[in-house]
């Protein structure tokens, strides 16, 4: 056998898995760019997987780590000596700059795990919705909504006219991972209250949605509410299946 | 007696007698003046009285160390002992009943070395208890004085029951050999399912007081049982009772597994190794065993808290201890992927000339595991730079955003039960060869029935995005624990029927396991560890700054929650501090075992290093049990 020929699956199949996720997926459709944080993931699970099935027998374990360990203490000598002391000696320089550029000062921000859904005051977690779910209440919703929400909101979609000036950018309401998994009575705070309205939790950065109890009434709100859930296709959480 | 003695003696009475006056004189012009200065201050002493009391000490502290982190710290390993404590009599127990109704002496010699390890951790588990009360009542009075008022008839109920367990355990324990055969064994038996009684009455008392803490009930008025009756029975206490119920026989199993691990890498003898191989094999399966269901009950708790609290609810899953549950899947995943691991390393080493006919369905497992633990460690809000977030549309990918809910994270949990249950039925049918007529068509019922399955549990996962909520959670995410826990019922039974009339093609060769099982047994028990100083701190966060929920604030220095780095510092010390403790217990109590090993080589030639043959090996002939024709391990 090729010296290290056992190895060449598994780095073939790493580099694979990168390539499609880096460079596959964001060109699917309705897909973007992965963060490297996701990439870095995916691929430590792939490793794993691979350094698993590889040592589950004594036979395949040596052959996979038999390479690596005789490469690494110069078996074989020539032009795989000369290697392992170009590896050695590029080993401390790769942690080195990899210290330099985590330590480094630089002028792009720092990645942020900003918290989306910070927990609602108590104050608000009881709350239910006091206005009665009539047609006419659900249309005068979706008028405030037109007026008041779209510039930044679009068709419910998160696409406003003016959403890409915005950072984060706002909601997207048709998406069922947003509003279909809240109550009814955080988005009473989130509108009422605004992104200035936002725990400490909820920073970094505070949404640019205004303090909406300045503009409008508390009925109001839940108007919006409605007509907000109606025109997006969503329910909202409830723990009561009649609702 | 000589003149001069006297002499001495009484001059010496009266010197005592003038000190004794001296004194008495000094005390009473003390009396005297503290009397005066008393009636002096005594009009100070009442209108202080009137304008305002002392208050009572709330809280007290400890330089550099911090009360919070000393009760966090003693409350964790007491947690951790706890739980192996309550955990091990259940399989223990079990254990000892498999080894009396089939004859198989090595069954209850495995229970009596659980419940060995069960002896040495108790003392110290009711140790730390002791001392968390101290701290508890030392650092917190008013919390403690508030929660004695409501809870003091269970207090009483749980010193009861502490007697009654002591005294079980040791009856138990040290009546094993005596009550070995006949009727004795039986009353032996029937001890042990009073332990597990008690014990699981001892979890469920004190898990009162802390549930009532998150999802307090406070009566006004009733009597003072009435008020704890309505306090232990709150929203949480159940689905935390039932969770770690569960999750103690995870730890328990984990933590023996690790026992047999470490003492198989140090054993010395063909018999040893052939032992704790088995024992082993025994613990990471109570392991699994327990760990099938834990995600389900650990959903029902979360659920519960959701409902019972939106705040609390989304401070768990959607604030800032959100990103628990992605570490919490993170070690999940090792957890599922250890356990699979050593059944897989079980079939290519314990069974010899398998390894070539499994590895294509432990390849393909293995990429089933690998693509749910993906999918569930895939946060809703990705970690990215503004650069990143900005190509994205915000911090929710808009493909790969859908793997960051529970729709997704339920499908894929129960897709790896599926396929760790799948994991284990084969390492189970291992080396046989069926003979039975309908063995084909049970087969072909099994697959039938697990690709339907899972592709129910699929279906369901990709239908909850597009139902209401409490449809998915009431409805879709029982289903699939239904139709998991159905497959798991329907094929059991079926490989069991079938493997009565199998023809055994490969004996199982015990203890030619390589080193890295026994890491992997240690490894699986860390991370359960782990797991458990993880989700204990988030519950214990999920209060944010109450002491008890809505109820009682926490006004001290602390009412704050530790930052997430802070906080996995805490646990890994935890970790740590467990396992050195645990290590200590277990060395202690087998410090007996080496000097009889020890005892007995001096009489006995060592047996040579070859593989143990199941009930083919002159070498297991001996103290470490009976493994005659018709008691072969399995």
């Amino acid at each position: 056998m090729v010296m290290g020929g056992v190895l060449i699956r598994p780095i073939i199949l790493t580099v694979c898995i990168y390539v499609f996720l880096k460079f596959i997926v964001p060109n699917l459709p309705h897909s973007a760019p992965l963060p490297s944080s996701l990439i870095f993931l995916y691929l430590m699970l792939t490793t794993a997987g691979i350094v698993i099935f590889a040592t589950l027998s004594g036979a395949s374990k040596d052959a996979f780590f038999g390479p690596i360990l005789r490469f690494l203490t110069g078996e074989g000598g020539g032009a795989l000596s000369s290697a392992r002391y170009l590896v050695l000696a590029l080993f401390p320089l790769l942690v080195g700059w990899q210290t330099y550029g985590s330590t480094a000062s630089s002028d792009a921000p720092p990645g942020e795990n900003r918290t989306i859904h910070p927990a609602p005051p108590g104050e608000y977690t009881g709350l239910s919705n006091p206005v009665p779910k009539t047609l006419d209440n659900i249309n005068y919703g979706k008028g405030l909504y037109a007026s008041r929400c779209s510039p930044c909101h679009g068709n419910f979609d998160g696409k406003g006219f003016a959403a890409a000036g915005f950072t984060p950018p706002p909601a997207n309401f048709k998406d069922p991972t947003t509003i279909a998994m809240l109550q009814e009575s955080y988005l009473f705070w989130r509108i009422k209250k605004g992104g200035v309205g936002l725990p400490v939790e909820g920073m970094p950065w505070k949404t640019a949605m205004p303090r909406w109890e300045l503009e409008m009434s508390d009925e109001d709100i839940w108007k919006v509410i409605m007509g907000e859930y109606d025109g997006a296709g969503q329910k909202p959480r409830t723990w009561d299946e009649s609702e | 007696m000589a003149n001069d003695e006297v002499r001495i003696m009484r001059d010496q009475g009266q010197t005592v007698t003038n000190h004794g006056r001296d004194i008495a004189g000094r005390v009473a012009l003390l009396a005297g003046c503290a009397a005066l200065l008393g009636w002096i201050g005594l009009p100070d002493v009442a209108v202080a009285q009137e304008s305002a009391p002392a208050a009572p000490t709330a809280y007290r502290d400890l330089p550099y160390i911090g009360s919070r982190n000393l009760v966090w710290i003693i409350a964790q390993l007491h947690l951790l002992l706890a739980g192996f404590v309550l955990g091990v009599p259940i399989f223990a127990w079990l254990c000892e009943i498999v080894g009396w109704k089939s004859g198989d002496k090595r069954y209850d010699k495995l229970a009596k070395e659980f419940t060995k390890l069960l002896t040495s951790s108790y003392a110290t588990t009711a140790l730390f208890g002791g001392i968390l009360l101290f701290l508890l009542i030392g650092f917190y009075p008013k919390l403690m004085a508030y929660l004695t008022d409501i809870f003091f008839p269970s207090f009483l109920v749980y010193c009861c029951l502490f007697l009654v367990e002591t005294a079980t355990l040791y009856l138990y324990w040290y009546g094993w050999d005596a009550m070995a055969e006949g009727s004795g064994k039986k009353f032996h038996i029937f001890l042990g399912f009073l332990l597990n009684v008690f014990a699981f009455f001892i979890m469920i008392v004190p898990n009162s007081w802390a549930t009532f803490q998150s999802s307090p009930v406070v009566l006004a008025e009733g009597s003072d049982f009435a008020r704890a009756w309505a306090a232990t029975w709150n929203p949480t206490w159940w689905p935390v009772n039932i969770h770690r119920l569960i999750a103690n026989v995870v730890l328990g199993g984990y933590i023996c597994g690790a026992y047999a691990g470490i003492r198989y890498l140090s054993a010395k003898s063909t018999e040893e190794r052939y032992h704790y191989d088995w024992m082993g094999y025994v613990g990471n399966f109570i392991g699994v065993f327990g760990l099938l269901p834990l995600p389900f009950a650990g959903y029902w708790l979360m659920r519960e808290i959701y409902q019972y609290n939106q705040q609390m609810g989304i401070t768990l899953m959607g604030g800032f201890l959100s990103w628990l549950f992605i570490l919490q899947a993170m070690l999940i995943g090792v957890l599922f992927l250890g356990s699979n691991y050593y059944f897989w390393l079980g079939i290519t080493h314990r069974i010899p000339g398998s390894e070539t006919q499994y590895r294509k369905p432990i390849m393909a497992m293995l990429i089933i595991l690998l693509l749910c633990l993906g999918v569930w460690m895939t946060p809703h809000s990705l970690v990215a730079s503004l650069e990143e977030a900005q190509k994205m549309g915000g911090t929710h990918h808009p493909l790969l955003g859908v793997f960051g809910v529970m729709s997704a994270k339920m499908t894929v949990s129960n897709l790896m039960v599926l396929v760790t249950f799948m994991s284990f039925i084969m390492y189970w049918r291992a080396g046989k060869q069926d003979t039975a007529g309908w063995a084909k068509a049970a087969k072909a019922l099994m697959g039938g029935v697990l690709g339907l399955a899972a592709i129910a549990v699929i279906i369901l996962g990709v239908w909850g995005y597009f139902v209401p909520a409490i449809i998915r959670i009431n409805y879709f995410s029982t289903s699939q624990v239904g139709i998991v826990i159905f497959v798991m019922l329907t094929i059991t039974p079926l490989t069991a029927l079938l493997l009565k009339s199998a023809k055994t093609t490969t004996e199982m060769v015990w203890g030619r396991m390589p080193p890295r099982a026994g890491y992997a047994l240690v490894l699986n028990a860390v991370m359960v560890i782990l797991l458990m100083t993880l989700m204990g701190y988030a519950r214990s966060s999920s209060r944010v700054h109450w002491h008890i929920y809505g109820v009682m604030r926490d006004s001290s220095q602390y009412a704050f929650s530790p930052a997430l780095g802070y906080a996995a510092a805490l646990m890994a010390l935890n970790t740590f501090l467990f396992c050195m403790l645990v290590a200590f217990i277990f060395w202690v109590a087998t410090m007996g075992d080496k000097a009889k090993a020890a005892a007995s080589a001096k009489g006995a030639p060592e047996a040579g290093h070859i593989p143990a043959m199941a009930g083919g090996s002159q070498a297991l002939d001996g103290p470490a049990g009976d493994v005659s024709e018709g008691n072969r391990p399995v």
